[in-house]
């Protein structure tokens, strides 16, 4: 998704943490009278609800709706992005006092809060046109069960690659087609110079690694009748793995994490020059390696084969209404217009930088390419018809600890250089994965 | 005459029951009850039936001591309490040792610019450890140091300090600059204490510096050392700020590396809050054993003076 979902950039400062702390006590403070009012809402008495949420700008979205809405206002409350806004979340929820209405929700979050009772099934109050709204591969994330649905999507983060191509240029490469055309590439471009790097595999983000197993066909869980299976330890995955961790071993991609300082000088002063990244990717481009600008292009992932298209999603969030609210009707009718109306999408990509999900109002919205591609007129036509070919994935209930368990796993196997300890890290979590669920009193199938 | 006096201490017996009840709901409020609710937790946990989805997919029951045979029979909680004793060798008698010199320094007939000094050592302790963390990250980084930019520039090289091998050595230090200030303002004032006449007599009697700082001033002062090798030993146990600011900048150190890391992740990123004070009520009761274990090795000399 935007600059905002992308999960590390706003977890950084801690200055960013006295902000929500601020913000969410003031969120509290105003959720108080939202709640004392519903009991008796009449017909005059506006409906208000609180919205958690962390894209930037969105007040000027949520703006547009209030003018229009009288009878229900929506109070923004900002919140950190990701795994803290969900504890804040489960917590209130646990405590029956001080949730929201709305809550921004990350697709892969969607599981664990459903299993935790904090956001509402939505499918009956949706209007019958929305789903139609989104590809099939993002839809999955919401719609986890038979007719149930969880959330709208807001944004998401197909992914694509990007490099640098006046060095392309310079040693006479082209944007790789296939995974073997970049393993060369990356072959190529350490030969020239050893400090020089294609990429890097960082530990730091499991995001992107299930994107990267999404698009060779993996769904690390899978819903099977009344149980859940787990399916991390199986081909695509692995292929993945040792892809990665063969070219890794063999020292042309680097093994440092991303979203370091080092990483973004590596950035600046052109030692790394790709990224497999998201459609979000131009504003952590303009923010991290802004010395670059106009130097960087962006073309569609590699394939596993020549002739497929198909890619993998990292980042994006949705609207989720909660358990909570009593105003369940009132927090649908706004989700809907946030993510599929057309004044509010042009707003979220306008104000926000979102690369929304809704694909019939984004054409519109879309137009002109982000400023870090300004000389890439097709930026966004292509990001499009890359969003499309997102596989489907289904996120489990205990995401977070397979995320920690990737963390360390792929922290040892980076550090080892060896291919056989990047296959190994993928049982590792596979296995890691398993007990948890079983421990939790999951019957698996 | 007697009932008069009875009636007074009832009264202020009284008056003393409304002037520490503040301080005592306090105390009930913000920590016994958190505690105790704490311990509560440590015993339950979740169980799911089928999916595991919507209302009713989770329900709390009773653990029993499932939760502390989970985190004690995890090889990676008793890695991270071995790095962290390990941390811990490493940071106190380092720290200590060079807090004592810099007070023994300062302390010494011969010091100039005390002043200065004094606070050029201290002001470490001001900067909050996050900060610290972020400001030595990027010093330890290759890619951002100026000390590797130096010793790339002179031909020469420098260990990554980030390496697995040493990244302990790397979060100590942080531990060290910033702690070292504070410990030695501690044992400075109690230096500062001790009768002039002492060191009178021991110069009379022939004794150089070297021998009035070991065989006069570090006796004199042994409560106080004592006393903050105590902090520090706690300090060193919840050591977390620095490894986890210090995480995201490389893969040598993992989620769990000090067990505050792990009770951390178990609460707010794996949301298992039941597991987590489990762990919680783990480390507090480790810091209560190692520290009172230590003033008991050495209460001899620690209240030695308060006996005499």
């Amino acid at each position: 998704m935007s600059r905002a979902s992308s999960p590390r950039l706003t977890r950084s400062t801690s200055r960013r943490w006295f902000l929500t702390t601020g913000a969410a006590l003031t969120g509290t403070a105003l959720a108080g009278p939202a709640l004392a009012g519903c009991g008796g809402t009449t017909a005059d008495e506006p409906v208000e609800l609180t919205f958690w949420t962390w894209a930037p700008e969105i007040e000027e979205v949520v703006d547009l709706w209030n003018q229009q809405n009288p009878d229900v206002q929506v109070v923004v409350s900002r919140q950190d992005a990701g795994d803290a806004a969900v504890t804040k979340l489960l917590t209130a929820v646990r405590a029956k006092n001080g949730a929201p209405d709305l809550v921004q929700v990350e697709y892969q979050a969607i599981t664990s809060l459903v299993s935790a009772d904090a956001i509402a099934d939505i499918s009956e109050g949706l209007a019958p046109q929305t789903r139609d709204h989104f590809a099939e591969g993002i839809w999955s994330s919401v719609n986890l069960q038979a007719d149930s649905v969880y959330a709208i999507p807001q944004d998401t983060g197909p992914l694509q690659f990007y490099y640098r191509a006046d060095v392309f240029e310079e040693l006479g490469l082209s944007a790789p087609v296939t995974w073997d055309d970049y393993a060369e590439a990356a072959r190529v471009i350490n030969a020239a110079d050893p400090d020089m790097y294609l990429g890097t595999f960082s530990n730091a983000d499991p995001g992107l690694f299930p994107g990267l197993a999404q698009q060779a066909g993996a769904s690390w869980w899978e819903i099977d009748g009344e149980r859940w299976s787990v399916a991390i330890d199986e081909e695509p995955t692995q292929r993945v793995a040792q892809f990665w961790g063969e070219l890794v071993e063999e020292g042309v991609i680097d093994n440092e994490p991303m979203y370091t300082p080092q990483w973004n000088a590596a950035l600046n002063d052109g030692t790394q020059v790709g990224w497999v990244s998201a459609a979000w990717a131009p504003g952590v481009l303009a923010g991290n390696a802004g010395t670059t600008a106009g130097s960087w292009q962006m073309a569609p992932i590699p394939q596993w084969d020549t002739g497929e298209s198909a890619t993998g999603n990292w980042g994006g969030s949705t609207t989720a209404v909660t358990t909570q609210t009593p105003h369940r009707e009132a927090a649908v009718r706004f989700a809907e217009w946030l993510n599929t109306s057309a004044e509010a999408v042009q707003a979220l990509v306008n104000e926000s930088g979102v690369f929304p999900a809704d694909q019939i109002e984004a054409e519109q919205a879309l137009a002109e390419p982000p400023e870090f591609f300004a000389h890439q007129g097709d930026f966004y036509e292509l990001s499009t018809s890359n969003a499309e070919t997102v596989r489907p994935f289904t996120f489990g209930p205990n995401v977070n600890v397979t995320y920690s368990l990737f963390n360390d796993a792929f922290a040892r196997a980076a550090q080892s250089r060896s291919a056989q300890a990047f296959t190994e890290a993928i049982t590792t979590l596979q296995e890691g994965t398993i007990a948890d669920l079983e421990n939790q009193g999951y019957v698996l199938s | 005459m007697s009932t008069a006096t009875t009636s007074l201490t009832r009264r202020s017996n009284r008056f003393a029951y409304v002037f520490i009840a503040p301080a005592a709901l306090c105390f009930a409020l913000f920590l016994a009850v958190p505690i105790l609710y704490a311990i509560f937790i440590s015993f339950r946990r979740e169980t799911v039936v089928g999916l595991g989805l919507g209302e009713g997919g989770r329900t709390e029951i009773w653990a029993g001591l499932g939760n502390y045979t989970a985190v004690l029979s995890d090889p990676e909680f008793l890695a991270s309490a071995g790095r962290v004793l390990l941390y811990g060798c490493v940071l106190v008698p380092v720290m200590l040792g060079l807090a004592l010199l810099f007070a023994l320094l300062l302390d010494s007939r011969r010091a100039r610019v005390r002043r200065f000094a004094r606070i050029a050592i201290f002001l470490p302790y001001a900067v909050p450890a996050v900060i610290s963390s972020v400001l030595w990250g990027f010093l330890y980084l290759p890619g951002t140091s100026p000390f590797h930019h130096t010793a790339d520039a002179l031909g020469g090289g420098l260990p990554d300090i980030l390496s697995p091998s040493l990244v302990l050595l790397a979060i100590a230090n942080i531990g060290i600059w910033g702690g070292t200030g504070f410990n030695m303002v501690v044992l400075y004032t109690s230096l500062k204490s001790v009768p002039s006449e002492l060191y009178e007599a021991a110069t009379l009697d022939g004794c150089d510096e070297v021998q009035i700082a070991t065989r006069i001033k570090i006796p004199m002062i042994l409560p106080s050392l004592i006393m903050t090798a105590v902090f520090s030993i706690i300090a060193t146990l919840q050591v977390f700020a620095e490894p986890m600011l210090l995480r995201p900048l490389t893969s040598s150190i993992s989620t769990t590396w000090s067990p505050l890391m792990r009770i951390y992740r178990d609460a707010f990123i794996q949301n298992d809050i039941y597991i987590a004070s489990a762990g919680s009520v783990l480390v507090a009761l480790a810091t209560f054993v190692i520290s009172f274990g230590f003033l008991r090795l050495v209460r001899g000399q620690a209240f030695a003076q308060e006996e005499r």
